[in-house]
């Protein structure tokens, strides 16, 4: 849901913030919404409105609670860790200031979990599947080993201020849960699956699945890499396959949500050339 | 016959160099991390990464200059061997890095970028935009994603460590850890273990850290058996922007490109700061260390902000403590280059663009210099021996600890900038040494079952006995809150033994309380009631060993500042009178260290630490007077070449009477 533009911000500012969670006890159980109220401090983000939410336990009604389970690490916006939809909108929650959104909504705050990973619990999901994603393109330089063998090639200056913004991602799916062509992918556990197994039998579906434009980008960055290049067919024969960058329908929508304002679409539309030619190459080459 | 692994605890810079070195020598590697290893909290620092360079060189620098000014910014409280070592590695830590294609920032001519940092005059630090250490764990992720697909490391993310398991004689043969999705508690039985878990900043509430940093890893090895060291010296770093949920870091990078520090010279001055002129504002760093100026280490910079505000109350906000952190001078072009990425943070945060107008920075807790304790074999040289399974290694044989939770590096205060590299040296060089502790011992696959299964039953007692306790009354995130506050009172900046005699029997009586926590959940999924109320009760032991260590330690040291028994600056202004102040300050000094020139080393008895001190081994650079700003500097200074000269030629003298008789 998006939040109705309030008719003007108000200055005034409440004893109390409500905030409606939508919450869910486990994976392939049905969510349902529930209030929680906590008092207003000035400087709140969504993490500290959450830290209030655990510690009292107890919905708007009095009800006691569990606690609603969530993810957060850093509280920075580095780590990638506190991805949720608030308000209508993928975002991390320690960058959400109340204030911000009281100016959206003055009487309530939304969160819900994010729609394209599967829920774990409440505002958690299992976004095993980014990494898996990384691991599909080789996102990595293949160097020789962790031996001293003096420094690395020479990067131009330019060079670098073109693959820093791309370096930055932190893996928090927001591009993911924009994507129109990113459809959820949840695989239950069986009874009595170790975790290897269930590993691995998730890796198989996420792999027919699209890598993303997170991905993209991260091939695109280890490409041009003077010695990740190394490995530019295998990252281009994975960015061709079932899933590959082929699956983007150019919504444009990454480049919109992500956080670090990371130029995805270019990083596609590269991929999108390096594809092609290297499709013709492939056929000449037979 | 099984094979040999080993776990690593922790996903931050520290184990990720150690598993992807590992892997590197053949050795299988379960890697066990409370988060996704990509988001470990080195992902926090920002600064830079520091090591002699070619071009440091040619202005007189060298790795025994850095090994000197990590020596002289740590007090001398360090064991030097390791110190030196890491220091003459530090070159070839950041070509690796290089290597593994982390973005540092280039010169015009494709060389890597530096900058300067606090406690040295020269620009040793490398750097990648003001995220540097983002950029250094993402590209040893991406290392150990490679050797996980290659089938050598298997992570196990999302798992909460338990403990060490001993074996019968003591050593530690794995550890038990659990599941925080499935709630499961199972074994991981391993020829060695390496715990590379961080610091504790969350034990003083809210800190710069992030919100795994509750020191519960080393916590649990120490009430195994593990040795604490230096506990007591936690940094506080002296810009940080202050906030509800967490202070944020602002980097030191952000004065080592130039950015000051000042507040008005007139208290309250209620006028934007654009529009007060230079000559009514003070920078008092600059004035009061005219030789460092912005750049002294953080334990001065820190007690200077926290004076300017508390006893000279000249705090640029009246509702809330703090000073002017001023970029507004550089151009914004090369702000963007050289520190977009935390001047994002402020912009983001407090809805103010730092390149527009000065930012408002207060101290707050940041780094634990002290740690598990660890050991370590020197060579001939001084340096470490590489391949000596003593390195790295706690009292508990096959136990190891790096990184943040470690005790080694950093002395009484570390220099900004050498945290990412203590962290990534200390991985690459444990390998060699724990392949070859390996080598003597049965591997701990084969070892009785038995073993394993009674550190599990231990580990589910207590999870059940918390989440059966639901008629208990005291509520955990309460509880952690008021340690926080207590923590945060008594154990930061400036020390009194009073207050701190008062917090330990305020901390011992909430340890009682956490006891009885009752959980608002009892499920078994997903549970992070009982993960974090375990993890607070683990808090306890290690705040203790804080407050204890800097009780008894009557002194003023690194970050450890206790005005009762700190050496004053020179007052008399008579040249000879001031020469024979200085002579007195000296054997004060002297005195001093022979009483506290030693770690303080923590054992947990069942209730409480016990105290005991270790000399330190300073075989290579002898201590001298640390004297950053104090006035009369000179006058000790030449006092003390004098004596250092005259103990020289005695002990010259000695050897050839030795060689003559």
């Amino acid at each position: 849901m998006i939040a109705p533009g309030n008719e003007a911000t108000t200055k005034r500012r409440p004893a109390k913030i409500n905030v409606r969670i939508l919450r869910q006890d486990g994976p392939g159980l049905p969510g349902y919404w529930e209030r929680h109220q906590v008092d207003y401090e000035p400087d709140m983000n969504v993490i500290s409105v959450l830290q209030k939410v655990a510690a009292q336990a107890k919905t708007s009604e009095g009800q006691k609670v569990p606690p609603v389970a969530w993810d957060c690490g850093c509280l920075e916006e580095v780590c990638g860790s506190c991805t949720m939809v608030i308000n209508g909108r993928v975002r991390q929650s320690c960058s959400a200031l109340v204030d911000r959104l009281l100016e959206d909504d003055a009487n309530e705050i939304e969160l819900r979990p994010m729609t394209k990973f599967p829920v774990v619990r409440d505002l958690m999901v299992d976004r095993s599947r980014l990494f898996r994603s990384l691991q599909r393109v080789k996102a990595w330089v293949p160097v020789d080993g962790y031996y001293d063998m003096g420094a690395g090639p020479r990067i131009s200056r330019e060079e670098q201020e073109q693959n820093y913004p791309l370096s930055q991602c932190m893996s928090c799916g927001c591009c993911l849960e924009a994507c129109p062509q990113f459809n959820k992918i949840e695989i239950q556990r069986q009874p009595g699956e170790t975790n290897e197994d269930y590993a691995a039998r998730k890796n198989a579906a996420f792999d027919q699945g699209f890598v993303g434009p997170h991905a993209i980008s991260q091939a695109m960055l280890f490409n041009s890499h003077p010695v990740g290049k190394n490995m530019a067919s295998e990252r281009m024969e994975a960015l061709t396959a079932t899933g590959g960058v082929q699956a983007c329908g150019n919504a444009q929508n990454c480049v919109a949500v992500c956080p670090k304002e990371i130029p995805l679409t270019t990083s596609i539309a590269r991929a999108g050339r390096a594809a092609t030619v290297y499709s013709i190459k492939k056929i000449f080459d037979r | 016959m099984g094979s040999n692994r080993v776990l690593v605890v922790g996903g931050g810079l520290a184990g990720l160099s150690a598993a992807m070195k590992l892997a590197e020598l053949g050795v299988p590697v379960d890697l066990l991390s409370l988060t996704p290893v990509k988001r470990s909290h080195s992902v926090c620092a920002q600064g830079g990464i520091n090591s002699v360079s070619d071009l440091t060189r040619q202005d007189g620098d060298d790795e025994w200059k850095h090994f000197d000014d990590t020596i002289y910014g740590g007090d001398f409280l360090q064991n030097q061997p390791p110190v030196k070592e890491m220091a003459y590695w530090a070159p070839k830590v950041i070509d690796l890095m290089d290597r593994l294609g982390v973005t540092f920032n280039r010169t015009p001519e494709g060389f890597i970028d530096r900058r300067r940092f606090g406690g040295t005059l020269y620009k040793r630090t490398a750097f990648a935009g003001a995220t540097t250490g983002q950029q250094l764990l993402y590209a040893l992720d991406e290392q150990v994603r490679r050797r996980e697909s290659e089938g050598l490391i298997t992570k196990y993310e999302f798992w909460d460590f338990l403990g060490p398991i001993l074996d019968d004689n003591g050593r530690c043969i794995g550890a038990t850890a659990q599941d925080m999705v499935t709630m499961q508690i199972r074994s991981f039985p391993a020829d060695a273990v390496i715990v590379a878990t961080g610091g504790n900043g969350l034990l003083y509430g809210r800190s710069t850290m992030s919100v795994f940093c509750t020191g519960s890893a080393a916590s649990r090895c120490f009430q195994a058996g593990a040795k604490m060291g230096n506990p007591e010296f936690i940094q506080v770093h002296p810009t940080a922007i202050p906030g509800a949920d967490k202070l944020r870091l602002m980097s030191e990078s952000a004065r080592g490109e130039g950015g000051r520090v000042w507040v008005p010279r007139k208290p309250a001055d209620p006028r934007e700061p654009k529009s007060i002129p230079e000559s009514e504002r003070y920078y008092f760093l600059e004035s009061r260390f005219p030789k460092y100026g912005n750049l002294v280490p953080r334990d001065i910079a820190t007690r200077e902000i926290f004076n300017i505000c508390v006893n000279e109350g000249l705090s640029v906000d009246p509702t809330r403590m703090s000073v002017y952190l001023d970029l507004t001078h550089i151009p914004r072009a090369e702000l963007d280059r050289k520190l977009g990425g935390i001047l994002e943070i402020y912009e983001k945060f407090q809805g103010v663009d730092p390149r527009d107008e000065p930012m408002k920075i207060f101290p707050a807790v940041h780094y634990s210099m002290g740690g598990l304790w660890v050991d370590y074999e020197a060579n001939a040289d001084g340096g470490l021996l590489p391949g000596s399974p003593k390195n790295q290694s706690t009292n508990i044989p096959g136990l190891y600890a790096l990184g943040e939770c470690d005790y080694q590096y950093h002395g009484a205060n570390r220099l900004g900038a050498n945290s990412l590299l203590s962290c990534i040296f200390s991985g690459l060089f444990v390998g060699p040494g724990i392949v070859n502790w390996m080598k003597g011992n049965k591997a701990a696959s084969d070892l009785p079952k038995s073993l394993f299964e009674s550190a599990v039953n231990v580990q589910e007692a207590r999870h059940k006995k918390l989440l059966s306790n639901v008629s208990g009354d005291e509520n955990p995130y309460l509880i952690h809150q008021e340690l926080g506050d207590v923590m945060t009172r008594a154990a930061t900046v400036v020390r009194d033994n009073q207050q701190l005699t008062e917090a330990f029997d305020k901390v011992s009586q909430l340890k009682e309380r956490a006891a009885k926590c009752a959980l608002s959940d009892s499920g078994n999924w997903t549970n992070q009631n009982v993960i974090f109320t375990k993890a607070v009760q683990d808090m306890f032991p290690a705040a203790m060993c804080i407050l204890k260590g800097a009780l008894h330690r009557d002194e003023s040291r690194g970050a450890h500042f206790k005005p009762a028994f700190s050496q004053p600056s020179l007052v008399a202004t008579d040249p000879s009178e001031r020469r024979l102040e200085a002579e007195r300050w000296c054997d004060a000094f002297e005195e001093n260290n022979s009483k506290f020139l030693k770690s303080t080393i923590c054992t947990w008895n069942g209730n409480e630490p016990d105290l005991t001190y270790e000399a330190i081994d300073t075989r290579l650079l002898a201590p001298r007077p640390r004297l950053y700003g104090l006035v009369g500097a000179e006058v000790i200074e030449q006092v003390w070449k004098e004596r250092s000269a005259a103990k020289a030629k005695k002990a010259e003298s000695g050897k050839e009477q030795l060689v003559n008789s």
